[in-house]
This record gives structure tokens, C-alpha cells and sequence, in this order.
């Protein structure tokens, strides 16, 4: 910290209307018998008449001192600043320098300005440079020639979309998005095991797309992915579809912008796309888990590039998914599910609950197999124009899944291999009991999508749902 | 003079910093091998002798031009060799 002459210590820039005002004010003080020094936050040609000039155009005295406003005026004993006042008013600054006769020419009052280390690029800057930790990744040095953008495309970094060049600069501004040391670990990224930090993970986002505040989000959405339930790893060795599907419930959502309404799960928000993305970047980057390497899927999905999107609890006649996890109204969440791609149900007839849970049913019973039961979880996505029927009629959503349920159980002899001259199917053991489609717990049921069309959406499962492969995991956000 | 420019490293870093070089082919065994010629002086000549070489042994080889030294080559030319090549011996300089 550096210290200061004691007496009197104003800060100024001459960018200011009151600080221009005030000049001769500190001519002044700067015959008088305090000592006065100025410290000025950029040309200090307007001070001529004062002695003691401290040059702060780099404004690390301002940044140290958390100046907001100029014209501040402080007083300083041993090297410490007593107390300060800002702006211009004459009835004060007489008494904080007790002389009774100053600024008499001038008005009572004028407000000052923002200080220059207030200035949004400028306090960011100076955050960096004396605040924040040593960055711990390595440098890589581009050639003169080489175009950023394509560098990381030949490096292996992408994945197959353009990335944002992941430059000191925006990785520190990407680390203020986090109250997060960047050397805290955030978790064992599969498929190689490695331990990742917080910077590795802003450098991902960086890289996906991301705006500092939606950090936080991806962060828990990393934590969650290294939860041993999930079981990333295997996830991403699959040859089947899935991939993570990220949902986020609480405040954050709106707070950052994400959409839980039209398009939900299309193109166009900024969030929703980059917080996805980052999640699959840093698989790819920091696990080392690549397409043809550890990833064997026979097709994945397009949602392997991002799939991402927040619940509309508002519009919802239902609790939110999080709260049916255990977490307190109010807590911002993200939940990841092994999913699929998006599965269409059209119903435009059903006005009451017992049809249109009818008919979610027979769409549920088709994820995987119509004949494979119990293996495969589902996300169904009932949107406001389907979910009014639910409200209007009082079905909770405990109800709506009872029902499905009760709809889906099926004696096993309809569905064993063999069965309806198919030879996929359940396993023969199965022939005498009633088989539900879903393991308890494996059917989930969130509120989003545009308001209008009596549409709603199944997220099939990988076919490895439940403890031997992946459970849905929910993480709460520290923010 | 241009500044240098950094990206940090978005990966574990277990592997090294700079671009790694196209795996070696085990052998050149049924192979087909692209002589690229970049229309320097006298590379037509250095290149034929190397196809005179591969050849002896047996293998495949294709001959590719570049219609200039002083331009990157044309993608098509690019696509052809890796569409149709396992390797490529360019003729760099005079």
C-alpha cells in the first residue's frame, strides 16, 4: 500500500467540470499551512499553482484508495487516511480544512465526477493487474502469420465450430464472472483423469462463447458432470446417442438471460448455446475426450455440440425440477441428464388431463425401443399450452407421472424378445410380471417452451439410465 | 515488427505446445505417394528421380504441380493429394 504526506490529499482529473472549478481552491491550500498534495488521474496542466503533483495516470494510488468520485479530499495522519469527502460543497470542505474563507467566488455545491479507475474497462484492468492471481496455463506463442481463429482449429481445440481465441485478457475478465480462486480444482475431468481448475474451465468458456457471469453456471455444470453418478466417462465412451444435457432452475437464469420460452432448445441465446458448449469443450480440452478417441458414438446428436436450457417456473403449474430435487425454492441450479436428442409429441385435440397423458404415453413408450423397458430414462418437456390442461384440471405432476406410469405397465410377455415377432425385447424372465417403462425416479418432468403450440417434448435416456450407468445429477450454483 | 501474440493452453497440456507433426506411415507398403512439384526450376528434375527410386521399389506414386511456388496451393490440389495419397514428397526449393 503506498502511503501518503500527511495532511490534506485531494484526487483529481482535469476531464472534470469541478475539478476545473475547484482549482483555484487548491492554489489555496497549497500556500496554506496543511501540506497539500494533489494526485492527479490524468493531465496535470490545469494545476498549475500547486506544488506537491503526484502523477496517477496509471491509477494505482486511485485504485488502492478505491476512489469513486473526483473531486475527493482526504486527510492523511502517519500515512493513513483519516476520513474524505467528495465532490464540491463549500460549507464542508471549509471545515474539513478549516478555512473559513474558502471557495467564497464559488458555488455552494457541485457534484463531482466518476473517477477515471471507475470507468468499466479501466476498473477491470486495474482489477487484473492488482488483484488477481498468476495464470497457471501455458503460453502458446502464435506465429506472425497465423491467424488466431485457425490456430485453434489446427491445434485440435475446437469442436468443429469457430472458437473465441482464448487471449490473457479475456480469460481474466472471464475469471471476475467468479468469486473462484483460479487455482481452485473444480473436479477429475474423464476421460483422462485430469484434475481441472477454475482458469482451465473460463479459458473453455472463453473459447465456447461465454460472458463472465454465466461462469458460475458452467462451473456447477462441470462439478456436476464429475459427480460419479453421472458417470461422464462413460457417457462419453458410448456408442449410443447421449450426451449431457444441462438444465438450469432458480434466479441465475433469468438473471443472465437464458431462455426457457420460444425455441428453447433452437438457436439464438447466447447462454443457453455457450453454457452447453463450454461443458462439451472442456471434455474435449481438459479430459481429452474426442470424437473417434474415447467417444465412439455411432451417431451422437447435434446436442453434443451444446444442449442447454432453463426451466419457465414461472408459467409452470408445477414445483420446479429442482425443488423436486431437494433444493429450497429460491436456489439456482444446474442438472445435467444423459440425453438424446429432442423426440416431437404433437397433441392438439386433448383438453383434458387423462387424454393428453395418454398420449404422452404412448410417445414415452418409444424411447429406445417400444419393447426395451426400464433401461432408458426420459426428460418430458411439457410446454404452457399443455401444462394449462394440467392446471386447470389440479394434476400435480406426482399425478401426471402416476398416471404415465400406470398407462406404460405392461405385462412382459407383450415385450419379451420374440414378442410381436420382434426379436429385440426384454429378456424372458420378464414374461410373467408387469414391467413399468421407467425405474423409479427415471421419468422427469419439466415446464418450458414458447407459449403457443400443443406440442411437448420427449429427451429419451441413454440406454444405460440408472446406478449401472448414469443418474441425473443437480448441483447448486455458488454464485 | 508485429507483438507477439499468446493464447493460453485450453488443454491438460500433455501434449507439447507447438503443432504436432502428421504421424509417420509404418511403411510404404501399398502405398501411393504424391510427388508435388511447386513450379520451382528443376524440381521436375529432382522429382523424377525420386519417382525413378519408388517406383523400383514397387510403389505407387502420383505427380501433382502447383501452378505457382509464390501461392499456397490450390485446396482442390490439396483435396486431390489427400483424397488420393498416403504421402506426399514435395520438391521445396531451387
Amino acid at each position: 500500500m503506498k502511503t501518503f504526506p500527511d495532511g490534506l490529499v485531494a484526487v483529481v482529473k482535469g476531464d472534470c467540470q469541478t475539478c476545473r472549478m475547484i482549482q483555484p481552491v487548491m492554489t489555496k491550500l497549497a500556500g496554506g499551512q496543511i501540506p497539500f498534495t494533489v494526485l492527479t488521474q490524468d493531465d496535470p496542466e490545469f494545476l498549475s499553482g500547486v506544488t506537491k503533483v503526484i502523477d496517477d495516470t496509471k491509477l494505482a494510488y486511485s485504485y488502492q484508495l478505491n476512489i469513486e468520485v473526483v473531486p475527493t479530499l482526504m486527510r492523511v495522519e502517519n500515512g493513513r487516511e483519516i476520513k474524505r469527502i467528495i465532490g464540491w460543497n463549500r460549507k464542508e470542505w471549509r471545515q474539513f480544512t478549516g478555512i473559513a474563507d474558502l471557495g467564497q467566488d464559488l458555488p455552494e455545491q457541485r457534484p463531482g465526477c466518476g473517477a477515471r479507475n471507475m470507468e468499466p474497462e479501466i476498473a477491470e484492468e486495474l482489477a487484473w493487474r492488482y488483484q488477481s492471481a498468476e495464470l497457471n496455463a501455458r503460453r502458446i506463442e502464435i506465429a506472425a502469420q497465423e491467424d488466431d481463429l485457425e490456430a485453434c482449429f489446427e491445434r485440435g481445440w475446437t469442436d468443429g465450430l469457430p472458437v473465441v481465441p482464448p487471449t490473457e485478457k479475456r480469460v481474466r475478465r472471464m475469471l471476475l464472472g467468479s468469486q473462484r480462486a483460479a487455482d481452485e480444482i473444480v473436479g477429475i475431468i474423464p476421460p483422462n483423469q485430469v484434475p481441472c481448475t477454475v482458469e482451465k474451465v473460463a479459458i473453455n468458456a472463453v473459447m465456447a462463447g461465454c460472458q463472465p457471469e454465466y461462469l458460475p453456471v458452467v462451473l456447477a455444470a462441470v462439478e456436476a458432470a464429475c459427480m460419479d453418478a453421472f458417470c461422464m466417462h462413460g457417457l462419453l465412451a458410448t456408442t449410443y446417442f447421449s450426451g449431457p444435457v444441462v438444465i438450469v432452475n432458480g434466479p441465475i437464469a433469468k438473471a443472465i438471460g437464458m431462455n426457457a420460452g420460444l425455441n428453447v432448445f433452437g438457436q439464438g441465446n447466447r447462454a443457453n448455446a455457450t453454457i452447453g458448449r463450454s461443458l462439451q469443450l472442456v471434455i474435449r480440452n481438459v479430459g481429452g475426450g474426442r470424437p473417434g478417441g474415447v467417444d465412439r458414438a455411432t451417431f451422437g446428436n447435434p446436442g453434443k455440440y451444446t444442449f442447454c436450457f432453463a426451466e419457465d417456473e414461472e408459467g409452470s403449474p408445477w414445483e420446479s425440477l429442482a425443488v423436486e430435487r431437494g433444493f429450497k425454492e429460491g436456489a439456482s441450479t444446474v442438472t445435467l441428464f444423459a440425453g438424446d436428442g429432442v423426440q416431437a409429441i404433437m397433441d392438439q385435440r386433448s383438453r383434458t388431463p387423462e387424454s393428453l397423458s395418454r398420449t404422452y404415453a404412448n410417445s414415452l413408450k418409444t424411447v429406445a425401443h417400444s419393447k426395451i423397458f426400464m433401461v432408458a430414462d426420459a426428460v418430458l418437456v411439457v410446454s404452457p399450452e399443455h401444462a394449462r390442461v394440467f392446471r386447470k384440471a389440479g394434476w400435480t405432476k406426482q399425478r401426471l407421472r402416476q398416471e404415465i406410469d400406470e398407462i406404460l405397465k405392461t405385462r412382459g410377455s407383450e415385450i419379451i424378445r420374440g414378442a410381436q415377432d420382434i426379436a429385440e425385447g426384454m429378456p424372458e424372465i420378464f414374461a410373467d410380471v408387469d414391467v413399468t417403462k421407467f425405474s423409479p425416479g427415471g421419468l422427469h418432468i419439466v415446464h418450458a417452451g414458447g407459449k403457443a403450440g400443443m406440442f411437448s417434448a420427449i429427451i429419451g435416456g441413454w440406454v444405460a439410465s440408472g446406478p449401472i450407468g448414469s443418474q441425473s445429477v443437480t448441483k447448486e450454483i455458488a454464485l | 515488427m508485429t507483438e507477439k501474440r499468446f493464447l493460453l493452453d485450453p488443454t491438460a497440456e500433455k501434449s507439447p505446445p507447438w503443432r504436432e507433426r502428421a504421424p509417420r506411415l509404418p511403411s510404404l507398403n501399398d502405398r501411393t505417394i504424391a510427388l508435388l512439384d511447386i513450379s520451382k526450376a528443376r524440381g521436375d528434375v529432382f522429382l523424377d528421380r525420386i519417382e525413378e527410386k519408388l517406383s523400383q521399389q514397387g510403389l505407387a506414386v502420383k505427380r501433382y504441380k502447383k501452378p505457382t511456388f509464390a501461392r499456397i496451393a490450390p485446396i482442390e490440389l490439396k483435396q486431390e493429394i489427400s483424397t488420393d495419397c498416403h504421402a506426399v514428397v514435395e520438391a521445396l526449393a531451387d
